[in-house]
């Protein structure tokens, strides 16, 4: 059962190398409130990453990192600088570049399957088509048995495994997550983690995860990119520093290196944070 | 597990209790009313109650007036008559007002344009109830049964309008992002995305639009209609036979009560277990 569910994620694959994303002086300023003066977001951000890379982005909450993601979800557009994946400009949102949201985001009216089904339906993809590939993804995200149930009954865990399953069915060649494990307990999150660890790798899809734990960041992530700054520090929100994470394929959360580079990324955040 | 059960218990028990306190309180008015028919009881705003039917009186009537059999006039088993009658003017007006309603509302909430449009002529005529319509009504419509469909269409287009409107307006924008990052753009988003979630808001406002529809009935049936429970309580008052208004009166409060609970149970079946109408 577990290979043709994978076999069905494998197929992503060739999409991946749409997935590369490049952003260059990147800038954001969003129009002031009455009176007040435009807030400066973001600012000459600068990043490329390579397709299917899977790059965590960490920092002090308001340094920017939801309008980074947003910008390249193409919820907004950015007011200075280049934004592209897979080579192409952003110029609006797109079901190559799923979105996982931290209040999930579900459509509370309709079943996991039909949710799941929702984009490829969508997209044109024939009824059965989309049904079959459905069960499929639902399978891999450990939900098969909750397939008719409607969001509202499941646990935050299986909303938000719902949640990545339905871009999933997309194919997306890059995947947003804003703090998608934020609002779950402990344990869940770890597993979440693990199922997030193997998805990307069964399906090879470029990620793009903002993350409030730097463990989640060190564990998950091939490079760190650490924000700094932020509107309400008088200084945009830009990269202080990217992280390479080498930690290998095996990551040992209680190992020497791990704890090593973690104290490492912890410095990094705060030792922006207070910096004047 | 058992205090499960237990609880499931304990909420039948509960609910039997509300049931019976419900009712209780029912049979308690009935009760007064007979005492103050009998006592010839006076109370606030001069309500002489010597004047009004005894409640068993009524139930005669309301019996002679669905089934027959015990006065043999002109309204024995009628009731079944003119029920039909008000109820397809009822159906026409609201089926009307929402064909009308829901998509304008729809259209004010999602597009910026049709909402500057619409928006002042709206609140200059929300604010004129359908009783200060029914004047000019029947003077540029004349009686009958159009001036009364048209009276219960403005009266349930308001509501439903506004509710609907209301309810687009609130979509989270979340489920927008949700919508377009899948895939959906335009119409797509508009009816699979924004008319859905909107839909526990539309609900209420068709609720409030069928309410209303049968209370502005009998002020539409009160002209040139002979057919229909308005009509009925119009004729019954010029004869000043306060058993008869009586009778209309609730058999149109019933009507209303039971087309609520048959719009709710309609949409019931049509949305099965999805969560689109609000507890
Ligand atoms: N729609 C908006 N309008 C105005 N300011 C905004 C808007 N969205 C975000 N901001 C501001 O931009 C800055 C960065 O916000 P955000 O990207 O959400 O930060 P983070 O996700 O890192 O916490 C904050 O100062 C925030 O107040
Ligand atoms: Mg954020």
């Amino acid at each position: 059962m577990r290979s043709r569910a994978r076999s069905a994620l494998t197929r992503v694959t060739r999409h991946a190398q749409a997935g590369g994303v490049v952003l260059d002086g990147v800038g954001k300023r969003y129009p002031g409130r009455r009176g007040e003066p435009d807030v400066e977001a973001v600012a000459d951000v600068d990043l490329e990453v390579a397709p299917g890379e899977f790059v965590a982005v960490v920092g002090a909450s308001g340094c920017g990192k939801s309008t980074l993601l947003r910008i390249l979800a193409g919820f907004e557009s950015q007011t200075s600088g280049v934004v592209e994946v897979g080579g192409r400009p952003v110029t609006g949102p797109g079901s190559e570049r799923g979105v996982v949201f931290q209040d999930y985001g579900l459509f509370p009216w309709l079943t996991v399957r039909e949710n799941v089904t929702f984009g490829p339906r969508q997209r044109g993809v024939p009824r059965q088509t989309a049904r079959r590939h459905a069960l499929e993804v639902i399978e891999t995200v450990g939900l098969s048995r909750f397939t008719d149930r409607f969001p509202g009954e499941l646990s935050g865990g299986m909303q938000q495994r719902v949640a990545i399953a339905r871009v999933l069915a997309n194919d997306p060649a890059l995947l947003l997550m804003d703090e998608p494990f934020g609002a779950l307990d402990a344990l869940t999150r770890t597993q979440m983690q693990h199922e997030l660890r193997r998805i990307h790798r069964e399906t090879g899809t470029t990620v793009l995860l903002v993350t409030h734990s730097l463990e989640e960041a060190c564990y998950l992530a091939d490079r760190v990119v650490v924000m700094s700054g932020g509107a309400s520090h008088g200084v945009p929100g830009h990269v202080s520093q990217v992280v390479t994470v080498d930690l290998g394929d095996e990551r040992d959360v209680n190992g020497e290196s791990f704890n090593a580079l973690e104290r490492r990324l912890v410095a990094a955040v705060h030792g922006e944070e207070s910096a004047p | 597990m058992a205090s499960l059960t237990a609880g499931r218990r304990g909420g039948r028990t509960d609910a039997a209790l509300r049931a019976a306190l419900g009712v209780g309180v029912l049979l308690l008015i009935v009760l007064l009313w007979d005492l103050g028919v009998r006592g010839q009881w006076v109370l606030v705003f001069g309500i002489k109650m010597a004047f009004l039917p005894p409640p068993v009186e009524v139930a005669r009537l309301l019996w002679d007036f669905a089934f027959g059999g015990l006065y043999d006039d002109a309204y024995s088993a009628a009731l079944w008559e003119h029920l039909g009658a008000s109820t397809s003017r009822v159906l026409a007006g609201f089926g009307l007002a929402t064909a009308i309603g829901v998509p304008l509302g729809v259209l004010m909430g999602r597009f910026v344009w049709v909402n500057a449009a619409l928006d002042p002529a709206v609140n200059l005529f929300r604010p004129i109830p359908a009783t200060a319509w029914v004047p000019l009504v029947l003077l540029i419509i004349g009686f009958g049964n159009q001036a009364t469909v048209f009276l219960i269409t403005l009266s349930a287009f308001f509501p439903i309008l506004l509710n609907t409107l209301a309810a687009v307006k609130e979509v989270p924008p979340r489920m927008v992002e949700a919508g377009r990052m899948l895939g959906t753009s335009g119409w797509g988003i508009l009816l699979k995305v924004v008319v859905p979630a909107a839909t526990p808001g539309i609900v209420s406002g068709l609720r409030i639009g069928l309410g209303l529809a049968w209370v502005i009935l009998v002020l539409g049936e009160a002209n040139g209609i002979d057919t229909g429970l308005g009509a009925m309580i119009t004729l019954a008052r010029e004869q000043v036979r306060t058993d008869r208004v009586v009778v209309g009166m609730i058999v149109i409060g019933l009507a209303g009560f039971l087309s609520d609970r048959v719009l709710v149970r309609g949409l019931g079946l049509l949305f099965g277990r999805r969560p689109l109408v609000r507890a």
